[in-house]
């Protein structure tokens, strides 16, 4: 009895979900780093709130985007340490939805908290309520496609030493539109002004990533376990 | 032939422009050359050991 | 029947001895148009009526800019054939472009901040085609840092190569991000020149140093391909003849 593609894919974000819970501590780690580089701009550069609210955008942005980041290189380290990926590759099941599935769980642990984190640190830098969505959804968003981006980066540096910087500089330039829109999109939150344009380029990329991001990436896994 | 080099007043700018691209198109040639000839003595030393496994 | 021109550009040892031949004539080419386009654009070109002499700095920076360019899609288009074919050859084409590549972009960016200095009054201003050639530039120390960073050859070159599709196909995405950005913050291009349309005495120079540039690409190429290729070669017969003729 073979399972679907998709169903097989479900299973790996149930499982990546349920071990991810066990090394809790893992996943808390993004979200304190942005708590604290979002306290290092205040302290940096000025306490003023009104001054504050003309950068949060930015600085949550960045935040968010580096903090992603962070958690990206754990998405394949234990499953290539211990001959998981290698099964999943070997398996005759579609990898790119493997890998499609391991994505989105990571953007589950990762990007969501971010977005539903943020607002908290929005509002220490000042950003109105009504801003809020404004922050949730592009962030939300723009992690997804950067997980969906970060995945083929990932992939490419699989068993490379100390791959944290490596990854960052091959992804952070790939990643430089999703910045662009999104902090745009906030930032027009911010002063209170329609965010629809931003969002639908941003919503347009996380489509094309969500379509294509997988099929590199799974590529770039077969390449690594040559 | 001063009023050349002084380029109308932007000389700072242009001359500059100029000798930073020359160098880079010199290094380049350089660099090229240079890998070339490295790769060419690795591979007759491998050739010396008797195979060429790289 | 018209594939085997295609077949024989797989085979290392033809591909070496056409570089070989073909490397003098680019040479020569490339370095002779140089000097004609740097007479033209220096002496010949008349002054522009609003920048005056500070726009013969294009003669430098455009060539550099289509350079990191064209080097760029060079480089994916040969990672492209070297991944969908497995090709050793374009894989040796596509490392031999990234060194070239990455050091023109740093040209074009440094002429254009220094073009930008007069007008701006500054060295930098995020103007849109500056940030994408800095962008750009990311890209390819990103490819090189990728290579060095994985031990095995073959390894590398298909993990590099992967990246270099990616990149290439987020290039159009990335300039039309960063120009719709700049946009909305108004920031001033000086790489516009004061007349509408450039007359035939500007414009000549600049397409001969284009030439040129596009001619000393080609060049430094077939240099830098023939010691890749060699790199990649494990039958030796063919390698001892190569190097005995040379």
């Amino acid at each position: 009895m073979s399972t679907s593609a998709l169903a097989a894919a479900r299973l790996i974000l149930a499982r990546d979900l349920r071990l991810a819970l066990r090394k809790r501590g893992q996943f808390v780690q993004p979200l304190a780093f942005f708590a604290i580089v979002t306290t290092l701009f205040p302290l940096s550069i000025s306490p003023e709130l009104a001054r504050l609210r003309e950068i949060a955008s930015g600085v949550l942005w960045v935040a968010a985007l580096l903090a992603s980041l962070l958690a990206l290189e754990f998405l394949f380290r234990d499953d290539a340490h211990d001959g998981t990926l290698e099964q999943f590759a070997l398996s005759g099941q579609s990898l790119t939805w493997l890998v499609f599935a391991k994505t989105t769980a990571h953007w589950l642990l990762t990007g969501v908290p971010l977005a539903l984190m943020a607002p908290l640190a929005g509002m220490a830098l000042g950003v109105p309520y009504a801003a809020l969505p404004g922050i949730i959804v592009p962030i939300a968003l723009g992690t997804l496609v950067l997980s969906l981006i970060g995945a083929i980066g990932a992939a490419l540096t699989l068993g490379v030493r100390r791959s944290g910087v490596l990854l960052t500089l091959l992804t952070l330039p790939l990643a430089m539109p999703v910045l662009i829109f999104g902090a745009q999109a906030t930032d027009l939150a911010i002063r209170g002004v329609s965010f629809a344009a931003p969002l639908y380029l941003l919503s347009a990329m996380a489509v094309l990533g969500v379509t294509l991001a997988p099929l590199a990436a799974s590529a770039a896994v077969r390449i690594s376990l040559e | 032939m001063s009023e050349f080099l002084y380029m109308g007043g932007y000389a700072a700018f242009v001359w500059p422009s100029y000798a930073l691209t020359l160098v880079i198109v010199v290094l380049n040639v350089i660099w090229a050359r240079r890998s070339l000839a490295r790769a060419r003595a690795d591979a007759r030393r491998r050739l010396l050991r008797g195979g060429a496994t790289p | 029947m018209a594939w085997t021109w295609f077949h024989r550009l797989a085979s290392p040892p033809h591909v070496y001895a056409l570089a070989s031949r073909l490397t003098p004539w680019f040479a020569w080419a490339a370095a002779a148009l140089i000097v004609a386009g740097l007479y033209g654009g220096l002496v010949l070109a008349p002054p522009d009526y609003q920048q005056g002499d500070d726009f013969r700095i294009i003669y430098v920076h455009a060539p550099s800019a289509w350079m990191s360019l064209m080097v760029y899609v060079t480089m994916a288009v040969a990672a492209a054939v070297g991944l969908i074919w497995r090709m050793k050859v374009a894989h040796a084409a596509a490392a031999s472009c990234a060194a070239i590549g990455a050091s023109f972009t740093i040209a074009a960016l440094a002429t254009g901040s220094l073009w930008g200095r007069k007008m701006w009054g500054t060295y930098w201003e995020w103007d849109p085609r500056l940030v994408s050639e800095l962008i750009l530039l990311f890209l390819f120390l990103g490819y090189m840092a990728l290579r060095s960073a994985i031990d095995d050859l073959q390894r590398a070159d298909r993990a590099s190569a992967l990246l270099a599709v990616v990149g290439v196909v987020n290039v159009p995405i990335i300039h039309y991000s960063v120009l719709w950005w700049n946009s909305l913050h108004q920031a001033p291009s000086v790489m516009k020149l004061g007349k509408p349309e450039m007359p035939a005495a500007m414009l000549v120079p600049l397409l001969i140093m284009l030439a040129a540039f596009t001619l000393l690409f080609v060049y430094l190429l077939l240099v830098r391909l023939r010691g890749e290729i060699l790199r990649r070669e494990r039958t030796a017969s063919w390698i001892r003849e190569a190097l005995a003729d040379e």
